[in-house]
């Protein structure tokens, strides 16, 4: 397999983009919550991202992306339309078990609108009735809002500022929702991991039961190498082959986030060579311009 | 005729290899052994005995004709050695360098009943060096049978299953997670020990074949090991997934930051090139003070791969003491002239904070030998009142892998009950027309006995789909460029494609 090429691409806001890559096997296959590993190119790193869509006719996946760090940065930088990624794995992980639930909400932080959104549709096609929660910092920052909406039979938006929706966290909405619904029998949150915490504990004293979907930093992604474990109550599980979703009520959050900050010196340091061979490329750019106009 | 050989009359000492100076080379990732010359070769063949028991074959996981190819380069004949070699073995090259020799062809043969056994390993990685710089590929006329055969997995055992389905004629894919094909001789072994150039010079030999490479292919995901043998048309399918899923020691602190599996080391280092960070873009924890658990060929590597990452000190911790020590002797040897710090007979009893995630030490206790255990090895006890803290700021584990569970997730295979896939004595699974082999059915083992078992496999499937080998022999160019009475250049052979 090779070949994958970006057929689409969208620009949320200056951080956030989604890129539409073709895959037709992959399109049949992926089941929501499962992900994929990526390389832009051959000194690249492996990274994992959700597949927030998948289309079986076009023969497409999507991915929904937040510039970050040095690889997801230089790939918004790249990966234009028509362009190709040099490998792409997947899809991986266990997919979400949609339960039976008759009732749920679906809790999207920021970016985790979008791995979200194909929980949300398979929820709504199962026949659930899906509220929808969403938060974001401010309104600029809002993508999906529709496409969330369509799959929701209720839809709460939330902003740190206010701007869109209600003031506050996701917290909130979910606190809003239990009030009005004491019959929800199924939480489901993605998000950063502090997000993911918070609505744990908003559901632990109601015990409604609180899927969360797990992003530790992974290698190989197919259980090989251990870098994504997790603690979930007193077991060690491998999140790419064992998850990525758990139950949030047994999580420690607090490992998963001492975990995600093993490399920040490294990640700081391929942040600052490639930062500072662009402004490199830039200059040579700009002398070879001027030597072209002084001829 | 020349006179018989006796042990009296051989070469008495075993012909060194020539070697990096251990204090440049634990700097540098270049190979540490260069290998024989033709005059080291042939010295060393010559203490081969040609004995009538030939017990090195016996010893041979594949049947390697061990005296006859030694024979062959006594006369200076590498290319029929080679034929020899590949009449049974495909990766000489490879094996050469990774097999535990000691415990297999060397362990029984007739001159180390008095002498230093004779270096067949050394031999087997000169003539596989040979063949690559040579461009020599024993590359039989193949006529297609129509059947289409589906290998996951493109370590050893797939590798090994492709090359000999594919010369029965069958059109094989390879199907493989990883962007780059290999297995653990890619992303496992480090560079000193096996380059890179070697794997892909092997594999190259496979493409020769017609065989396909299929990366970036998460088998049981991306599809089933049942669509496979239904709507994708593979006649049969062979697996050969590898063990991963490596083991924790599940004491306080194998979650902090600084404690990881070699595997996930190996990995970075190796297939996703760290070492060259930031030029690569992944990452590696390099620490001051490496303790490495465990004492088997991953446990050597993530050693000397910590000491070439510029660790100022590496440890080796292990439960038993250095004649247990499961790594090929040749690693050990390396690992000790290298400067590793070997503590035998002691045991991790906790990984200890730092305070800010990270690892400042490890406490250990020290243990003795017992009562032999089901293994027939006495089994470590600790030494009551013996513990002892020490500071290290990485922590690697090297002891040992449970089973991939993808596989089992995935698909209707029957597992054992320690999760490997179960087959029969034919390596068939418990659906139809799916074999498997190498570590993901026998746990971690090597790679000349995942080889086998990819051989193995091919025969049963070559059973199972009805077919044959044409018998044809390999085609051996000679010196003078004349096969069979026509000249080489001019010919054409209907039947015989030549490398
Ligand atoms: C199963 C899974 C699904 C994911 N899905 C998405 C997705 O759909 N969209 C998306 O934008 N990101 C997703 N991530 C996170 C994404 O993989 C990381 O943001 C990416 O690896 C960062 O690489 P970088 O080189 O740009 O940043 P780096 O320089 O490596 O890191 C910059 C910062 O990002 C954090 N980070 C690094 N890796 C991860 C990680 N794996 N998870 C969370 N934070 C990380 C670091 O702690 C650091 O603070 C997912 C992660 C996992 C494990
Ligand atoms: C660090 C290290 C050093 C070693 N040193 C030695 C040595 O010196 N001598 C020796 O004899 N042995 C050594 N071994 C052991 C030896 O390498 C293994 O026994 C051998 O490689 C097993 O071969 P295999 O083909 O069964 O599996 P592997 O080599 O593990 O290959 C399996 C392949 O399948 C792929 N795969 C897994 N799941 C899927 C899937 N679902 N879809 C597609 N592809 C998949 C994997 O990515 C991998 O590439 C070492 C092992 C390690 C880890
Ligand atoms: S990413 Fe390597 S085991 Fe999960």
């Amino acid at each position: 397999m090779s070949n994958f090429e970006i057929v689409a691409r969208e620009d949320f806001s200056d951080v956030t983009y989604l890129l539409e890559v073709r895959h037709p096997l992959m399109a049949k296959a992926a089941r929501p919550g499962q992900f994929v590993i990526v390389m832009s190119h051959e000194h690249g790193e492996r990274i994992p991202l959700t597949i927030a869509d998948f289309d079986q006719v076009k023969g497409t996946i999507t991915l929904v992306i937040q510039a970050v760090g040095k690889t997801t940065r230089e790939m918004q930088q790249v990966c234009k339309l028509g362009t190709t990624l040099y490998a792409i794995v997947g899809p991986m992980g266990v997919p979400s078990p949609i339960s039976h639930a008759k009732k749920v909400v679906c809790v999207g932080g920021g970016l985790g609108v979008a791995p979200m959104f194909p929980q949300a549709r398979a929820f709504k096609e199962s026949g659930a009735y899906v509220i929808g929660v969403v938060g974001f910092r401010n309104k600029d920052l809002v993508f999906w809002e529709d496409k969330f909406r369509a799959c929701c039979d209720e839809f709460i938006i939330c902003t740190d500022d206010g701007s869109a929706g209600i003031k506050g966290l996701v917290t909130e909405g979910i606190r809003q929702a239990i009030e009005k619904h004491p019959d929800i029998d199924e939480v489901v949150a993605i998000g950063p991991p502090v997000m993911m915490k918070g609505c744990a504990e908003a559901t632990r004293a109601h015990k409604i039961k609180t899927m969360v979907s797990l992003n530790p930093l992974m290698v190989d992604g197919t259980g090989m190498c251990g870098g994504c474990r997790v603690k979930i109550g007193d077991e060690v599980k491998f999140a790419c082959v064992d998850g990525p979703d758990f139950d949030g009520h047994l999580v420690d959050f607090d490992d998963l986030m001492t975990r995600l900050r093993r490399y920040t010196k490294e990640e700081r340091m391929a942040l600052d060579h490639w930062e500072q061979s662009c402004r490199l490329q830039k200059e040579i750019d700009a002398a070879a311009q001027a030597a072209l106009l002084a001829r | 005729m020349a006179k018989k050989k006796t042990i009296r009359t051989i070469p008495q000492e075993r012909t060194p290899m020539l070697e990096q100076d251990p204090r440049a080379r634990a700097k540098n990732f270049e190979e540490v052994s260069y290998g024989y010359r033709l005059q080291d070769a042939m010295r060393e063949a010559e203490r081969c005995l040609l004995c009538p028991d030939q017990p090195c074959i016996a010893g041979c996981p594949v049947g390697i004709d061990i005296p006859s190819f030694i024979e062959k380069i006594g006369k200076k004949d590498l290319r029929g050695a080679y034929d020899v070699i590949t009449a049974t073995s495909l990766l000489p090259a490879i094996c050469g360098r990774v097999c535990p020799q000691e415990n297999q062809c060397e362990g029984v043969c007739t001159v180390g009943e008095s002498l230093e056994a004779v270096a067949i390993g050394r031999l087997e990685r000169f003539v596989g060096d040979a063949a690559i710089a040579e461009g020599w590929a024993n590359i039989p006329y193949i006529e297609p049978n129509g059947f289409k055969v589906g290998i996951v997995g493109s370590g050893p055992a797939g590798i090994a299953c492709a090359a000999d389905m594919a010369k029965a004629g069958c059109d094989v894919t390879v199907f493989e997670a990883f962007h780059q094909p290999g297995g653990v001789l890619r992303y496992g072994i480090p560079d000193f020990r096996l380059p890179n150039e070697v794997i892909d010079a092997e594999i190259g030999k496979l493409v020769g074949l017609g065989v396909r490479f299929e990366c970036n292919t998460l088998v049981g995901r991306l599809f089933t090991i049942e669509q496979m043998i239904g709507e994708m048309g593979f006649s049969a399918v062979f697996v050969g997934t590898g063990a991963g899923y490596p083991t924790m020691l599940g004491i306080p602190g194998d979650s902090l930051n600084g404690v990881l599996s070699a595997n996930e080391l190996l990995t970075r280092c190796n297939l996703m090139r760290a070492k060259e960070f930031p030029n690569y873009d992944t990452p590696l924890p390099i620490g001051k003070r490496v303790a490495v658990i465990g004492s088997g060929n991953t446990a050597m590597d993530a050693m000397r791969v910590s000491l070439r990452l510029g660790s100022e000190k590496v440890y080796c911790i292990y439960r038993r003491s250095k004649a247990e020590a499961p790594a090929r002797a040749e690693e050990v040897h390396h690992a000790e002239e290298e400067g590793v710090e070997f503590h035998w007979l002691t045991n991790p009893v906790a990984v200890l904070d730092d305070g800010k995630g990270g690892v400042r030490g490890m406490t250990c206790i020290k243990m003795e030998l017992g009562e032999p255990d089901d293994s027939g090895r006495r089994r470590p006890v600790p030494v009551e009142g013996s513990e002892f803290d020490f500071e290290c700021d990485v922590i690697v584990y090297a002891i040992g892998t449970n089973a991939n569970p993808i596989m089992g997730q995935t698909s209707k295979l029957k597992l054992n009950k320690w999760g490997y896939i179960a087959t029969d004595e034919h390596l068939a699974t418990s659906v139809a027309g799916v074999f498997a082999g190498g570590d993901i059915v026998t746990g971690a083992a090597t790679v000349i006995e995942a080889m086998g078992a990819g051989r193995r496999a091919a025969a049963s499937m070559k059973a199972y789909l009805g077919i044959r080998d044409s018998n044809l022999p390999y085609v051996v160019p000679d010196e003078s460029g004349i096969l069979f009475g026509i000249p080489l250049r001019e010919r054409n052979f209907a039947r015989v494609r030549v490398a």
